[in-house]
């Protein structure tokens, strides 16, 4: 009895200590693992991101990053500080094969973040990755899976106007099964709105990188340093 | 139960009636079939076995760690600021299991997403810290984390096997139909989650009237 009054009269003084002491001690277990796991997870996403540029690049060898300049064109680097950056692949020969752009938008969950290799001869999207969805599972979520909405991206249209300001035809998602032209991307039915996001996230990112791309063509061609930074 | 207390870790490990603590979560008392708590993730983790078992696993590593730590300082904590504690101790161990996670594999961070950090408010753990860790031994209080984090482990595979059955026509990614098979896409949605648990419900109450009469 004695024992349960004293804890009822604790003073504020052992409270505070208690819950100090309790905080630091949290606080080193999770800087310890934070710092402990670092490396691993930066390998990790890093891996995760290499493999993605690899998928919807067929048949690259080699990757380089180019970060995007003031003067809107491109710079090449090892590491990115956050500015906006594309990964050229190149095959055995040193040929420049495709870009892979990261680009994102409004699904109907959350945000979609996808990864697409852009052919800058051809003027076409040769591949898709979804990087980051939270779309429902079952239904939005076969943006992935299914087989025939990712044929959409193995030769989609994405050509520019005559004075290169913008996509010739814009590309928009139409109803399963009713894909006429090569920029036109079959949907998926009971994932419309994902499809659709897909679409639009596509048609956005090519009008704004398609222009910029065909303006440094000679800067990604070139495979080695001295040249891309002149 | 409190002339246990002055025991040693393994003495207690030892105790008769210490075993009971492991079975209870098991079966008896199981977190989710019988005592219905930390309902959030059974539902929403639960559309595939690989998601159950590595969301129930991540839940047990917690609950472990977290009644460890609640019982060695359970005579240092204030009465007054307790649950404060508790929760401060708990959100430490769901950060490193995040992180851990994240080491291990992005693939199962990505699919488990959210549902790591809302570890924290599973009303299992912070029960488990205030109604037994914070009374007992740490010998104790390991035997029921783990007895109640394999019974939580094994409540959310039994979820997530039959959705992902049904569901997607495959357990653990291998695919289990042949092709024709049309999956039942409702299963793995949110609404197949209440289905389930509630046949699996119905099937444990069954149970425990047939034993009692």
């Amino acid at each position: 009895m004695s024992t349960k009054q004293h804890t009822e009269t604790v003073s504020s003084q052992k409270m505070l200590f208690s819950m100090a002491g309790i905080g630091t001690l949290c606080a080193l277990f999770i800087v310890l693992t934070y710092e402990g796991t670092l490396p691993r997870i930066q390998y990790l996403r890093s891996e995760a991101l290499k493999q993605s540029i690899f998928k919807v690049l067929p048949g690259i060898s080699e990757t380089k990053t180019f970060q995007l300049n003031e003067d809107q064109g491109f710079t090449l680097i090892d590491e990115s500080d956050g500015q906006p950056t594309v990964f050229a692949g190149y095959d055995k020969e040193g040929n420049l094969i495709g870009i892979a752009i990261e680009a994102e938008g409004q699904g109907y969950a959350d945000k979609i973040k996808i990864l697409y290799g852009y052919d800058p001869i051809n003027k076409t999207v040769i591949g898709f990755y979804v990087l980051e969805t939270k779309e429902t599972p079952g239904l939005g979520d076969k943006i992935e899976k299914d087989e025939n909405f990712l044929q959409n991206f193995v030769e989609l249209d994405v050509s520019l106007k005559a004075d290169q300001s913008g996509l010739a035809n814009a590309v928009v998602t139409v109803k399963s099964g009713e894909k006429e032209n090569p920029w036109e991307v079959d949907g998926i039915t009971g994932a419309t709105i994902s499809s659709r996001a897909i679409g639009e996230i596509i048609n956005e990112s090519a009008s704004r990188w398609g222009p910029i791309i065909q303006q440094n063509l000679k800067t990604l061609k070139s495979n080695s340093k001295e040249v891309a930074y002149e | 139960m409190s002339k246990n207390t002055s025991k040693g870790f393994f003495e207690s490990l030892a105790d008769g009636p210490s075993t009971d603590e492991f079975i209870k979560g098991l079966w008896k008392d199981n977190p989710v079939f019988v005592q219905v708590l930390g309902m959030c993730p059974v539902l929403a983790v639960s559309n595939t076995a690989e998601n159950a078992l590595a969301m129930g696993l991540a839940t047990t590593f917690v609950l472990l760690m977290s009644n460890i730590l609640v019982s060695l300082l359970r005579n240092f904590i204030p009465k007054q600021v307790r649950i404060a504690s508790y929760i401060l101790i708990i959100a430490t161990f769901v950060t490193i299991t995040d992180y851990a996670i994240q080491a291990i594999s992005v693939e199962l961070h990505k699919s488990l997403g959210a549902f790591i950090s809302l570890i924290v408010v599973n009303c299992l753990i912070l029960s488990r810290a205030e109604a037994f860790a914070s009374k007992n031994t740490i010998g104790k209080s390991i035997l029921d984390a783990l007895g109640m984090g394999i019974g939580f482990v094994f409540a959310l595979f039994c979820l997530g096997a039959v959705r992902e059955i049904l569901g997607s026509g495959s357990l653990f990614n291998f695919a289990l139909f042949p092709a024709g098979f049309q999956n039942w896409v409702v299963m793995i949605l949110p609404a197949g989650g209440f289905f389930t648990l509630a046949l699996w419900l119905l099937l444990f109450n069954v149970l425990k009237e047939k034993k009692a009469s």
